[in-house]
């Protein structure tokens, strides 16, 4: 990748690239103006990752440690609650970024078009971000509370039989999700609605003189052209689903038994019975794994923008 | 787009270095504090179930109003594997409260004593506990902590009124207690009660099983403790199955799986369920929420096969403890107050705040006479010397993943089989944990 890319339309500043130090021009500033950042960036980030690639090889109290060497991951892949950690965090990631996505796009279609109280529904659709996650999973856990829960009431009035939503494996850990995308879709609105907010107006006036229909417009101007939204809430959503601990923890403890872990959970659920080691070598794997699928996604995604 | 940066390494490694020493030796102090008039102020940490509180603060009131210069302060902490962590934490990085309350047994062993925990075997109270108690809070030859709340009964609670009218006899072995169960149901009654929503809820026929398996093979636990019994073998397999034989029968109430506890409490004091597989701590949320039912509900010990080994399980009370980190005046006020709950005075005072479980374990201590029923039942084995201390006070190891494969099991996902086989795994993990021979 040699090309150096404008701000994209969105108005996302692009990352410049330092031209080399021999060329550069000297700056009027010390280098220890870096210093604050530096130390910041050292401390909180640079000494616990590497600290913690340490701790993973040993088997850790908090106060004493005895290396075992790769044990730990060993155990940590021996885990059988893993597998399905593994698959529901897929799973998970998958549905709740598909949905923001697909859902977001149409709620910032339908708030960006000439509708009554445009205002008002932008703020009611980005509210549910602004709340607290547990205190949004509590209250989704007694509303989907099989008997006397709101929704399958509802539910009961119009003659159907409602699932049991948390407790029945086949569906616990979908309705996370489910709400997961309730809660986050709000953020995916709004920046596709920055996003088709800053095409061009006149490519919506030339293609109106050329007879383009609403559905051609939308095909041909606002999907390519908001693309870089759509990166940006693909990387965010998907990290956010590989990641996602709270809701689930708040919602099913990973339950029925097993059957909503998440690596999140089963690593955390580690931590909780003291293997500190153990946990630790999950948190490894965890962030090679986030690491492998979002990085060469981020490149992908990023290159087909650089190629239009 | 580019990832590559050029860098300029910067020589701040001596400043940083410098910087994460500084860090490293902050601390927020001592958490307890002299007030100005020359009293001691001791800080206790409990569990914020209701059985742990109210003792505590009735042992707190207590303790204040013989030594008025030395005032208790209870704080809170989260039960269950959320607290284990506070716990933990906590005493490893030297933040501990003064004195504080918990479990005795495996959870005990887990804290570390030894470098934790200031022992108190020379203490006058010390040789004044019933014998069963001190190996749960002790290591090696000291003993750590004094008992604190009383014991209590793991086994089936049920209701005596549903026992009248269907004419049914406290069953001696399973297969007894599966005929009253079939019918119990026959009678349109939920046979056995289960609260899932509250998963700990879920282990009980497995844990309170561990009589059985004692009478089966008295030598099961250090054998276990050893790593050359397994939970996948008889006789300690019987648990899990008779958790995964009742959920086949149907015997469960219909919204098993999303019930929480106190539900489960109240379905059993009205009669909606007959039998509830819990602990006899029970009687604390009966007498709080139906104390004109309290007698309405027994207790029996969870049979086995064998009637004539008839018994039941027993969980040892919490223990009351001192960190290291507390020091000079502290220290001898707290010592002070651990004598005052190990006394008579003390199981009073408790007493007073909330019914008790079952026995003291202040050999002194009396029950009251008007002592619910569950409570003199579980006398009644006690008494009989037909009880097992369960088997988290007889090895350190307990898998931490319990709750979550008797949920499965007792949900028909997972098999008896498989779920005793996936428990032994979880074991290895503790075992290794703490360094145990012969799980390598």
């Amino acid at each position: 990748m040699s090309t150096e890319v404008e701000a994209p339309p969105s108005g996302r500043p692009a990352i410049t690239t330092p031209a080399p130090p021999a060329r550069r021009k000297k700056s009027p500033y010390p280098y220890w103006f870096y210093l604050p950042a530096a130390v910041i960036f050292f401390v909180f980030f640079v000494v616990p990752t590497f600290s913690s690639f340490f701790f993973s090889l040993t088997r850790w109290d908090l106060s004493t440690w005895e290396f075992i060497g790769l044990d730990n991951y060993v155990a940590f892949f021996q885990e059988s609650a893993l597998i399905t950690g593994l698959r529901n965090t897929l799973i998970y990631a998958v549905v709740t970024c598909g949905l923001k996505v697909v859902l977001g796009m149409l709620l910032a279609l339908l708030l960006t078009s000439q509708i009554m109280a445009r205002g008002l529904l932008r703020s009611v659709v980005f509210f549910p971000v602004l709340v607290s996650t547990i205190g949004v999973g509590l209250t989704f856990t007694v509303l989907m509370d099989p008997s006397n829960g709101l929704i399958n009431k509802s539910l009961a009035l119009v003659g159907i039989n409602g699932p049991a939503w948390l407790v029945d494996p086949k569906f616990a850990l979908l309705s996370v999700a489910l709400v997961d995308v309730w809660k986050g879709v709000g953020l995916a609105t709004v920046i596709f609605i920055a996003g088709i907010v800053s095409i061009p107006r006149e490519y919506f006036e030339a293609s109106a003189t050329d007879g383009a229909s609403a559905v051609q417009r939308f095909w041909k101007i606002i999907l390519p052209l908001s693309r870089p939204a759509i990166t940006t809430v693909i990387i965010l959503a998907l990290i956010g689903g590989l990641r996602s601990f709270d809701l689930i923890w708040a919602m099913t403890r990973g339950g029925p038994g097993f059957t909503s872990d998440v690596i999140a959970s089963v690593i955390y659920k580690q931590y909780q019975a003291g293997f500190y080691g153990l946990s630790t070598a999950g948190n490894v794997v965890l962030f090679l794994l986030v690491t492998a699928i979002v990085f060469p996604l981020f490149r992908f995604l990023t290159s087909r923008e650089v190629d239009q | 787009m580019r990832f590559a940066k050029s860098w300029r390494p910067i020589p701040l490694l001596a400043a940083t270095v410098a910087c994460i020493l500084a860090l490293g030796a902050c601390s927020a102090g001592d958490l307890g504090s002299s007030d100005e008039g020359g009293g001691t102020t001791l800080s206790f940490l409990v569990d914020n179930a209701e059985g742990s509180v109210k003792p505590a603060e009735g042992l707190a009131a207590a303790f204040h109003a013989k030594n008025p210069d030395i005032t208790v302060e209870v704080q809170t902490r989260p039960g269950g594997a959320e607290g284990d962590n506070v716990v933990k934490t906590r005493l490893s990085t030297g933040e501990m409260t003064d004195v504080f309350l918990y479990n005795s047994g495996s959870l005990f062993q887990a804290l570390n004593p030894q470098q934790n925990l200031t022992p108190l075997t020379g203490e006058s109270w010390a040789n004044q506990l019933e014998d069963i108690f001190k190996p749960t809070v002790s290591v090696g030859n000291e003993l750590y902590g004094a008992p604190i709340t009383s014991s209590t009964g793991g086994g089936i609670l049920y209701n005596r009124k549903v026992y009248e009218e269907l004419g049914l006899q406290v069953p001696t072995t399973w297969a007894d207690f599966m005929a009253n169960n079939a019918k119990i149901k026959a009678a349109g009654i939920d046979p056995v009660i289960g609260t899932y929503a509250d998963t700990w809820t879920s282990q009980l026929f497995v844990l309170a099983d561990f009589h059985n398996i004692a009478a089966a093979d008295p030598g099961w636990a250090q054998k276990y403790t050893a790593g050359r019994v397994k939970y996948a073998q008889e006789p300690a397999v019987k648990g899990f199955q008779r958790l995964e034989e009742v959920h086949k029968a149907g015997f469960q109430n219909k919204d098993y799986r999303s019930m929480k506890f106190e539900k489960g409490v109240s379905e059993l004091a009205a009669g909606k369920g007959a039998h509830y597989p819990i602990l006899s701590g029970v009687v604390g949320n009966l007498a709080a929420s139906d104390p004109e039912r309290i007698n309405d509900i027994g207790f029996f010990g969870q049979p086995g096969d064998d009637a004539a080994k008839n018994g039941a399980t027993i969980w040892m009370p919490a223990g009351l403890y001192i960190p290291k980190s507390t020091e000079g005046a502290q220290l001898e006020a707290a010592k002070k107050f651990a004598a005052f709950v190990a006394s008579t005075e003390g199981c009073e005072a408790q007493t007073k705040a909330f019914p008790p479980s079952g026995p003291y374990m202040v050999t002194a201590c009396e029950l009251p006479a008007d002592a619910p029923q569950v409570v003199k039942d579980l006398v009644a084995y006690v008494d009989a010397g037909k009880v097992t201390t369960a088997l988290e006070f007889q090895s350190p190891i307990k898998g931490p993943a319990l709750e979550q494969i008797t949920v499965e099991v007792g949900s028909g996902l997972r098999s008896a089989a498989d779920g005793a086989a996936l428990y032994d795994k979880d074991v290895k993990k503790q075992a290794q944990q703490l360094g145990l021979p012969g799980w390598e």
